[in-house]
């Protein structure tokens, strides 16, 4: 990785604590959320520390700016995280955070997928291999324009099987799109099994730079590590930057961490209980329920 | 009216863009009909190569922002690989996308089954609030583009360079079909470059004393229930006329449209069945198919005296 000058002193300043807190509390949503009928927890978990930082220390963009041209764009690619998504909007102002209480009602719009009829998802996802072809299309709108802003796609592991995510990479980088940050939640598991035992990915940093992105690693569950690895952003000017963030699924909980059968999960709400306490440094909680529920 | 027959496509797409500074033009390499457009419009042409889903993804985001993208690449590739980026990322938020297709329908010629977007109205339809656009000629093609640029409503067009299938009588519109020739007896529908042919059945019947009343559907999405209702109700044979396969083109339409209607006509269908055309220039597709105009009078004539015969 690059070792270059933060771009946002403040990290430097306060340390991290303002983001260990607002990420135990974004992970108390998404534990929340496997109750009443259940979310993607363990991609969700996997995924937290990303969203938090980005929102906190790298996006150019608050609940007053979301209509704002010059904003910075963040779009969840993999889609099924989205509970960690919820949880950091709501908690960064951009909806009441009672709101997530409404998860799966059918008179609100949080159910398992992002939709943009929530405050702050700039487009909806679910069917994997789609948002950075999206992107593309911001990130070449917003040169036209000759803005300074960026645009940031989060992508799954898993979803890097699909061949559009490398058809949009061979056309960012022919249009040296320098604007577009691809973040790859890497945490070694799609939805039933290990990426690697699958369908390898490996040599991944190797793959992306040979399709002419420029190529960071980090641990994604290290702010400091990512506030170097989003800092001095592009990497390359004229070249896309890609970030592979090293994640654990069901990252927090040890219960629920780099399980292949903690994808798709429904608590009890005893069961959310003691994943809260376990979240929170207690013993490990006794779950009943089965483990993997297909969806 | 289409007397604009002299202004290609492409000098139709330019115009369209410089007065409209949203305007994007993108391509997946398909440029032979705007090749000159990436010297006029610099970046606000796009190439991103044979990537169907990318630009189709691209062009949704380029909308997000305000541009008004219209995209170009052949329409089976467009309408069939970049289908669910076209229905999900397009048609499921109803962003300003205008889809040009190439070669659609019989205009693959001898291209073979690969290149045949004889499906593409089906599958389009099937899309909630995307416009289904059939010009019959050159004229009309350039005549809808600014309606349907300006409608920023998702629309799927058909590319056709043909020159004028018939002597037009009413201007283009969205959602209205041209009545070319309003009689009674049989009544014949059709969209797209086999206007041409249907016009030429028409000339045929006429002289063998079969009055015809001829529509010229043009968008197929919306479609003009009026037209096909008025066509439907006073006819003793009605015709559906496509280069498409059976289902989920202009006869589905026309069936639906019946039964919402109460009406139970007599149909011909003329179309491509279930089959896949045998690839070969125009002309020979047209006869081999039974669809050229001489042919589709016959099967008029034929259907005509097979009502009469078991009368």
């Amino acid at each position: 990785m690059n070792a270059l000058p933060a771009a946002f002193p403040r990290a430097a300043t306060e340390g991290h604590r303002d983001l260990e807190a607002l990420a135990l509390r974004v992970r108390e949503h998404c534990l929340r959320m496997t109750a009443g009928g259940g979310c993607f927890i363990g991609a969700s978990l996997s995924c937290v520390d990303l969203l938090v930082h980005l929102y906190s220390r790298v996006l150019d963009v608050r609940p007053e700016t979301l209509d704002d041209p010059g904003r910075d764009y963040l779009l969840l690619s993999k889609g099924h995280d989205v509970p960690a998504l919820y949880g950091t909007l709501a908690e960064l102002g951009f909806f009441p955070v009672d709101r997530l209480r409404h998860h799966l009602r059918p008179t609100d719009s949080l159910y398992w997928h992002p939709s943009r009829a929530v405050p702050g998802v700039e487009f909806h996802s679910g069917s994997l291999g789609h948002l950075l072809a999206v992107g593309i299309g911001i990130a070449l709108e917003i040169r036209l324009r000759a803005g300074r802003n960026r645009v940031f796609v989060v992508l799954g592991d898993g979803e890097l099987d699909e061949g559009s995510v490398w058809e949009a990479c061979l056309v960012a980088a022919a249009q040296r799109l320098d604007n577009l940050v691809a973040v790859v939640d890497r945490n070694g598991l799609q939805a039933n099994c290990r990426t690697e035992e699958l369908v390898p990915l490996e040599p991944l940093a190797a793959k992306l730079r040979a399709f002419g992105w420029a190529c960071r690693t980090a641990d994604g569950h290290s702010f400091a590590d990512l506030d170097a690895a989003f800092a001095g952003l592009p990497d390359t000017p004229g070249r896309p930057s890609v970030i592979v963030a090293r994640t654990v699924r069901g990252k927090g909980v040890p219960s629920l961490e780099d399980r292949a059968d903690r994808w798709f999960a429904a608590f009890s709400e005893a069961e959310v209980e003691a994943l809260l306490r376990e979240l929170r440094g207690g013993r490990a909680a006794a779950l009943a329920s089965e483990g993997m529920v297909v969806r | 009216m289409s007397g604009s027959a002299s202004l290609t496509y492409e000098r139709a797409l330019r115009a369209l863009a410089l007065e409209r500074e949203d305007l994007v033009v993108l391509t997946a390499e398909n440029r032979a009909h705007v090749r000159g457009l990436p010297r006029e419009l610099g970046p606000r042409f796009i190439d991103v190569g044979i990537c169907e889903q990318t630009m189709v993804g691209a062009a949704a985001g380029l909308a997000l922002r305000g541009r008004t993208p219209v995209v170009h690449a052949l329409a089976t590739f467009l309408t069939l690989r970049a289908f669910e980026f076209i229905r999900t990322d397009v048609g499921l938020p109803g962003l300003p996308v205008t889809l040009v297709g190439f070669v659609p329908g019989l205009l693959s010629e001898a291209n073979g089954p690969t290149h045949q977007a004889i499906d593409d109205v089906a599958v389009m339809r099937a899309i909630p609030g995307m416009q289904v656009v059939c010009p019959a000629d050159l004229g009309e093609l350039v005549e809808a583009l600014p309606q349907v640029v300006a409608s920023r409503r998702p629309a799927y067009v058909r590319y056709t360079a043909a020159p004028p299938a018939v002597e037009h009588v009413a201007p283009f519109a969205i959602g209205k079909a041209e009545v070319l020739s309003p009689d009674e007896g049989v009544s014949l529908l059709t969209y797209g470059p086999l206007l041409r042919e249907a016009e030429r059945a028409r000339g045929l019947l006429a002289a063998r004393g079969v009055p015809v009343h001829l529509v010229n559907l043009r968008t197929l999405e919306p479609v003009d229930e009026e037209a096909i209702v008025d066509a439907v109700r006073p006819a003793e044979l009605v015709v559906t006329l496509e280069d498409h396969f059976h289902r989920g083109g202009l006869h589905t339409i026309v069936a639906e449209t019946c039964l919402k209607h109460h009406l139970t006509p007599s149909v011909l269908s003329l179309d491509l069945g279930t089959s896949f055309f045998r690839p070969a220039l125009l002309p020979d597709v047209l006869e081999h198919e039974g669809l050229s105009g001489a042919r589709v009078a016959e099967r008029i004539l034929d259907a005509l005296c097979h009502r009469e015969a078991n009368a």
